[in-house]
């Protein structure tokens, strides 16, 4: 069935954009993590403008997010207090990023600023989670081989500011969080994606937080940073597609929880390993397209009035 | 059907307009709709164009009488844009404005184009499609740069967005003519002018101008006026519409365990 979308302008199959949102739900549902990051480059493909593509990213998102903070809600896996610590610096980032996406769309760059963006941070978090899965896996293999310590103080901890997060057992300073917060608030500005591929190794790694807290805070503030930039495009550019964001979360939901189910199966250090490679797979798909000589070397995008 | 409507409207039109004074051969034409809506499943659209030749003496001898119509869409702003080879990747490097650039183009004739027309009857009414968007509004610098201009053509044409089509035009007994001008699924809102042509001898005898109206509709119309219009309230309401869809979810797939 053909739909004639009424932002985007262009006439997709209605079926395919339900395939589309189903299938990364059901990916986002299983690892975890929002599936912007597969969403928006998938609507590039189809012909969806890029600025539709990123703002209806960005929606979509929303839902998914919501679908799976529910479900960590259950399990007491959010920490509210660091979730609006990071919120914070998010909304700075947002705004910013809606900044620098407009002046990138006048220059005629914002595609090639958003598929950089794709490449460096795909290509680096899909390398350091596919380095970190493997040696856990090898790790599993060799019993009595050393435990890491679960906490590791490091020059994040001896910054001013400090406050307590009693559901993740941290007592640190806001500035780490707020950080990491407003650039991946950026990130999601400019990318449509939620960041939780960025946010989760920070959480981890960078502040140090327990692995059971930590989607369901990513998830928790990606909601907020997310709706920001949805309304701050629609506000900006009038960019969100709300047909599109229907039948992509309509899709994504039923997708997100029955991958939620099927990932309950797996093994976590296999899991990862897949995520890894996944997100090594569309780095280097927009990477390809980048290095490769196009067919068609012109373009044609509105142009203002002189 | 329509063919016969028209025939019968031909018909009943030539002794009507006989009497005032004309040019010796001119022209009535129709639309077989006069506007066309964008709905959500808005596919294309197919508008037929039909008319006949009103004269008051003997057909004249000769060149055949040949059938010109076009269709133009509304027209906008553009830039054009080259990627170059840069640091080893592929990115926008020059650009070029073009003031107004038309989004849909369609020229439909009976004839060869290069037979039913001249070129110097195609510059004075700027009929072909590269003299249209010429005639438009070029600005110096592209005018300087002929190779973003017929990139401009050349990717509109593979859009379907320019279309030439030679020999579609029926002309019978060199009085009664039809055609169907499709309208592409990607449609620009706005009024589409459409012009009619009669030449003999390449040399342009009569036109007559029509217009169709296209407007996005029902929810289309909805949805992309009220993104325009309160861009606030669009984005909260997307915004709760995305957070219904996710609870909802997640509240169904909890009720039933599987």
């Amino acid at each position: 069935m053909q739909l004639f979308l009424p932002i985007a302008e262009v006439s997709v199959n209605a079926f395919l954009l339900i395939g589309i949102g189903g299938v990364v739900g059901f990916l986002s549902g299983l690892f975890g993590v929002g599936g912007g990051f597969l969403i928006t480059p998938l609507l590039f493909f189809i012909g969806v403008p890029p600025a539709v593509a990123v703002a209806t990213g960005a929606n979509q998102v929303v839902a998914s997010s919501i679908s799976g903070v529910l479900a960590q809600l259950k399990r007491k896996a959010v920490d509210f207090r660091m979730g609006l610590v990071l919120l914070a610096g998010g909304m700075a980032g947002s705004a910013l990023g809606i900044w620098v996406f407009r002046v990138l769309s006048a220059a005629g760059q914002v595609d090639l600023f958003v598929q950089l963006s794709y490449v460096v941070f795909l290509g680096l978090v899909g390398l350091l989670m596919l380095q970190e899965s493997l040696r856990a896996m090898l790790r599993a293999r060799k019993p009595g081989a050393q435990v890491r310590r679960a906490h590791v103080h490091t020059w994040v901890h001896k910054m001013p500011f400090k406050m307590k997060f009693r559901a993740s057992g941290l007592y640190i300073s806001v500035l780490p969080p707020m950080m990491v917060g407003a650039f991946v608030g950026f990130l999601s500005a400019v990318m449509g994606v939620g960041g939780g591929f960025i946010m989760v190794p920070a959480m981890i790694y960078l502040l140090g937080m327990p692995t059971k807290v930590v989607i369901g805070t990513s998830l928790f503030q990606i909601i907020f940073t997310t709706a920001f930039t949805t309304v701050m495009h629609a506000v900006s550019s009038q960019t969100v597609d709300m047909m599109l964001a229907l039948l992509l979360i309509l899709g994504g939901v039923i997708g997100a929880q029955i991958g939620a189910k099927v990932g309950v199966k797996l093994r976590a250090d296999q899991m990862r390993v897949m995520l890894a490679l996944l997100v090594l797979a569309v780095c280097g798909r927009v990477a390809l397209d980048l290095v490769l000589a196009p067919d068609e070397l012109y373009s044609i995008a509105p142009g203002s009035l002189p | 059907m329509k063919a016969l409507l028209a025939l019968i409207l031909a018909l009943f039109a030539l002794p009507l307009c006989a009497q005032t004074e004309a040019p010796t051969e001119a022209i009535v034409a129709g639309l077989s709709q006069s506007s066309v809506s964008i709905t959500a499943d808005f596919s294309g659209a197919e508008i037929m164009v039909y008319g006949a030749v009103k004269r008051e003496s003997a057909i004249p001898e000769g060149d055949p009488l040949r059938i010109v119509v076009t269709v133009q869409g509304p027209s906008a702003p553009l830039k054009v844009r080259r990627k170059d080879h840069r640091f080893g990747i592929w990115l926008n490097n020059a650009a070029v404005q073009i003031d107004s650039a038309p989004s849909f183009y369609a020229v439909a004739t009976s004839a060869p184009l290069a037979v039913a027309l001249s070129a110097t009857e195609d510059l004075r009414h700027r009929i072909t499609i590269p003299r249209a968007v010429r005639a438009v509004g070029i600005s110096a610098e592209a005018d300087n740069s002929p190779a973003f201009v017929e990139a401009l053509l050349r990717i509109r044409a593979a859009e379907g967005r320019y279309v030439l089509r030679e020999n579609s035009v029926a002309l019978t007994q060199q009085t009664l003519f039809r055609t169907d001008i499709a309208l592409p699924t990607a449609l620009t809102e706005g009024d589409y002018r459409v012009r009619v042509f009669l030449t003999r001898n390449g040399k342009v005898v009569d036109r007559v101008e029509r217009a169709i109206w296209v407007r996005k509709a029902g929810l289309e119309r909805f949805f992309y006026q009220s993104a325009h219009q309160q861009p606030l309230l669009y984005g909260l309401a997307s915004l709760i519409v995305a957070a219904l869809a996710g609870w909802g979810a997640s509240v169904m797939f909890s009720r039933f365990r599987w």
